[in-house]
């Protein structure tokens, strides 16, 4: 076996991922973006569990990551549908737009 | 051979929990198909029952039909059970009998009605309750029918539960009732406790054992018994609810007050008279009661406007009959004058009902006038009615019931002078208001106009009962003998001897009705002005005004009861136990405020919040 990318390494490259993606869904206002910056978000929990798995030399993590690619597929897809229908209804991609249901 | 008893009361619980369940979807036919006929069936099945009872009576002259065993505490284990006897018998035949007439009346009365399907539910459950009470084997399962009726007098008097009053007059029944049933069911737990059984035939047997005459328990229990009967029979001092049950349906007020309901007290002190036979003292107070509200009622009779209420108050007087009855050991002659009271008063009821709804609900005797030319099948039943309630001598019912009634009060070694006299002078009153009413509504210039006239479905059960009521009287002997075979029925006044002067007493009968008719026929046809200006004098309004109040015990309730209730608790609501509900009252509405101010809608918001949650809980969980 060669010699593989430390663990540390593969870790913070997922740390500063899902950091960039929950900083891109906090300050982003279109809808589009929030559902960009939650699929980054999933993927670098994905790559974490790779990395993990590479460590341990089990295949959990790559089953994980395919779960998570799955759900992430399916997320996308109602994802847009909502878009979709939110873009029909208040005639913009701004989300807080849709602030009516507050206390 | 007597085993289709528990249909009897189960057919109209079955209609009742069908049109309940599943009316509001019916169609108003199969409605009214459901509860008229489940109550027929029930009538049908009484005579059926009823003959055979007759044909050959069981051993005892009481068959008993126990259906399961409803719980068991300690000695006491109540059984769902059904007996039949003579008395019972009696009552069944009028509950269903009159029940069914009143029920098919009612397909007519209420047809316009959206309630249609409620009002039969109820009235199924009501006869049921009735049944259920009349039949009971144990004084447990008699409670339980007496709060069912107590319960369907509370749905039924609210029907029309759009108008505050209605509603206020349903409470006014349920709570001054409850009032009564409270005292009974003390009543019940002293037995219990005492006797060590609720079966009725148990208690009375073990109470001629244990209890010697005039003993505290047996006046006790006497007392208390005595208070549940006096609440739903309307009778002093617990009255004050029956006119105001007025408010509900006129079939429900016929119900209420000819087959069901306020004759329930008069069966209780009859089923368990051996109780009052072993406390002299509580039987004498049974005939004070009754000589006293019969007087009352007929005063409070004599100035109302509204014909129901008139009706009320007669029905409350007839009743003080049947407890004076009671009261001087007179069974047989209580029971037997229930059984005309429920066909004259029911004809009464559903004739005014049939004034009313052509009247275009209009219920003021003096708006009314000159209907006996417009109405004439209504004023001949209502007039056979009227008779009868007055007591009319020799072509009514009410005549041989009454006058049994007033030879006894004399007679009994419990009556006196003083019993007969009133009910002499209740006599003289209750033509006067009577015929008041007759003369009013029936004679002079007609005022109102007719705006329908009632169809079938309520002038043949006017024609069925009015027949009733004039020929019901040929049945004394018969009833009476029948009352007698039933078990423990001890007459202390009812021995059919000659007495002396027993004709005097019947003329005087006679002509106290005669004169009663006689003032009303002066007063109200031929010198209808001159009381018309009597009664705008100062004195003469005073004294209308107490009448038309009830003799003001209304005020006096309201004075002694209700007014110091309320100040208690508007007074209570100032203190510091409410000082304590309201901090924490206070403290969760400032809370709330708190929290909503971060439920801001927005979804950005929201996503912050859970990063620094879910910061803070990996913090926890790797530092600490």
């Amino acid at each position: 076996m060669t010699a593989s990318v430390p663990i540390e390494h593969g870790l913070a490259l997922a740390a500063i991922l899902f950091a960039l993606g929950l900083i891109g869904l906090l300050v982003r206002r279109n809808i589009v973006y929030s559902l960009l910056s939650i699929e980054v978000m999933l993927n670098a929990a994905g790559l974490a569990f790779v990395v993990a798995g590479a460590r341990w030399g089990q295949s959990d993590g790559q089953i994980m990551f395919l779960i998570i690619v799955t759900m992430a597929a399916a997320e996308v897809a109602v994802g847009l549908a909502l878009v979709l229908r939110f873009s029909r209804l208040f005639k913009t991609l701004d989300g807080d737009a849709a602030s009516r249901m507050r206390g | 051979m007597l085993n289709e008893l528990w249909l009897i009361p189960a057919l109209p619980l079955a209609g009742f929990l069908a049109l309940a369940f599943l009316g509001a979807r019916m169609p108003r036919g199969l409605a009214g198909f459901i509860g008229v006929g489940s109550v027929g069936l029930s009538a049908a099945l009484t005579i059926l029952i009823g003959l055979r009872f007759l044909g050959a009576p069981p051993p005892d002259n009481s068959y008993t039909q126990v259906l399961w065993t409803w719980f068991e505490v300690g000695k006491l284990s109540p059984q769902i059970a059904f007996c039949l006897d003579p008395l019972s018998l009696v009552m069944t035949f009028i509950v269903t009998g009159v029940g069914f007439l009143i029920h098919v009346y009612s397909l007519e009365y209420m047809r316009d009605d959206p309630g249609y399907a409620r009002f039969f539910a109820y009235m199924n459950l009501f006869v049921s309750s009735m049944l259920i009470l009349v039949l009971a084997d144990n004084l447990l399962l008699l409670y339980l029918g007496w709060e069912g009726v107590g319960l369907c007098s509370y749905l039924l008097i609210g029907f029309w539960y759009s108008d505050p009053a209605n509603c206020r007059a349903a409470s006014k029944a349920f709570i001054v009732t409850r009032v009564g049933d409270t005292a009974m069911a003390i009543g019940l737990f002293l037995l219990a406790t005492h006797l060590g059984s609720l079966n009725i035939h148990t208690v009375m047997e073990q109470a001629q054992v244990q209890w010697a005459v005039g003993a505290p328990l047996a006046v006790a229990a006497a007392a208390l018994l005595l208070g549940g009967a006096v609440g739903k029979s309307g009778q002093l001092p617990l009255q004050v609810w029956l006119p105001d049950a007025m408010a509900g349906p006129t079939p429900v007020s016929a119900l209420i007050h000819a087959a069901t309901m306020v004759t329930a007290g008069v069966y209780l002190i009859a089923r368990t008279h051996v109780i009052f036979e072993l406390a002299p003292s509580v039987q004498g107070l049974v005939a004070a009661v009754g000589a006293l509200t019969l007087l009352i009622a007929g005063i409070s009779a004599l100035a109302q406007r509204d014909i129901k209420r008139i009706l009320a108050y007669s029905t409350i007087s007839q009743i003080g009959y049947m407890f004076l009855a009671l009261g001087v050991g007179a069974w047989s002659a209580a029971i037997f004058h229930f059984f005309t009271h429920a066909f004259f008063k029911a004809l009464l009821f559903m004739a005014a009902g049939a004034i009313i709804v052509s009247l275009h609900h209009e219920q003021d005797i003096f708006k009314m006038g000159g209907l006996r030319k417009q109405l004439p099948a209504v004023f001949w039943t209502f007039l056979a009615g009227a008779l009868s309630l007055v007591a009319f001598p020799f072509i009514s019912s009410g005549f041989y019931s009454k006058d049994e009634i007033l030879m006894l009060a004399w007679y009994s070694p419990q009556g006196g002078w003083h019993l007969w006299l009133a009910g002499l002078t209740g006599a003289v009153l209750t033509s006067v208001y009577t015929f008041r009413a007759v003369f009013i509504v029936f004679f002079g210039e007609s005022n109102g106009h007719v705006t329908s006239k009632p169809g079938s479905m309520m002038t043949v059960p006017l024609w069925i009962l009015a027949g009733l009521a004039t020929l019901a009287g040929l049945v004394q002997t018969p009833i009476t003998h029948l009352l007698e075979r039933t078990p423990l029925w001890s007459e202390t006044a009812g021995e059919q001897t000659a007495h002396t002067g027993e004709l005097g007493l019947q003329v005087a009968a006679i002509a106290a009705g005669l004169l009663g008719i006689y003032i009303a026929w002066s007063r109200f046809v031929v010198h209808r002005d001159s009381t018309r200006e009597w009664t705008e004098t100062a004195a003469g309004a005073k004294l209308c005004a107490l009448s038309a109040s009830g003799c003001g015990f209304d005020w006096l309730y309201d004075m002694l009861f209700v007014r110091p209730f309320i100040t208690a608790a508007n007074f209570c609501k100032k203190d510091f136990t409410g000082a304590i509900d309201t901090a924490i009252v206070s403290v969760n509405m400032g809370l709330n405020y708190a929290l909503h101010a971060s439920q801001s809608g927005r979804i950005r918001w929201y996503a912050t919040a859970m990063a620094i949650g879910a910061a803070i809980t990996l913090a926890i969980v790797i530092l600490l």
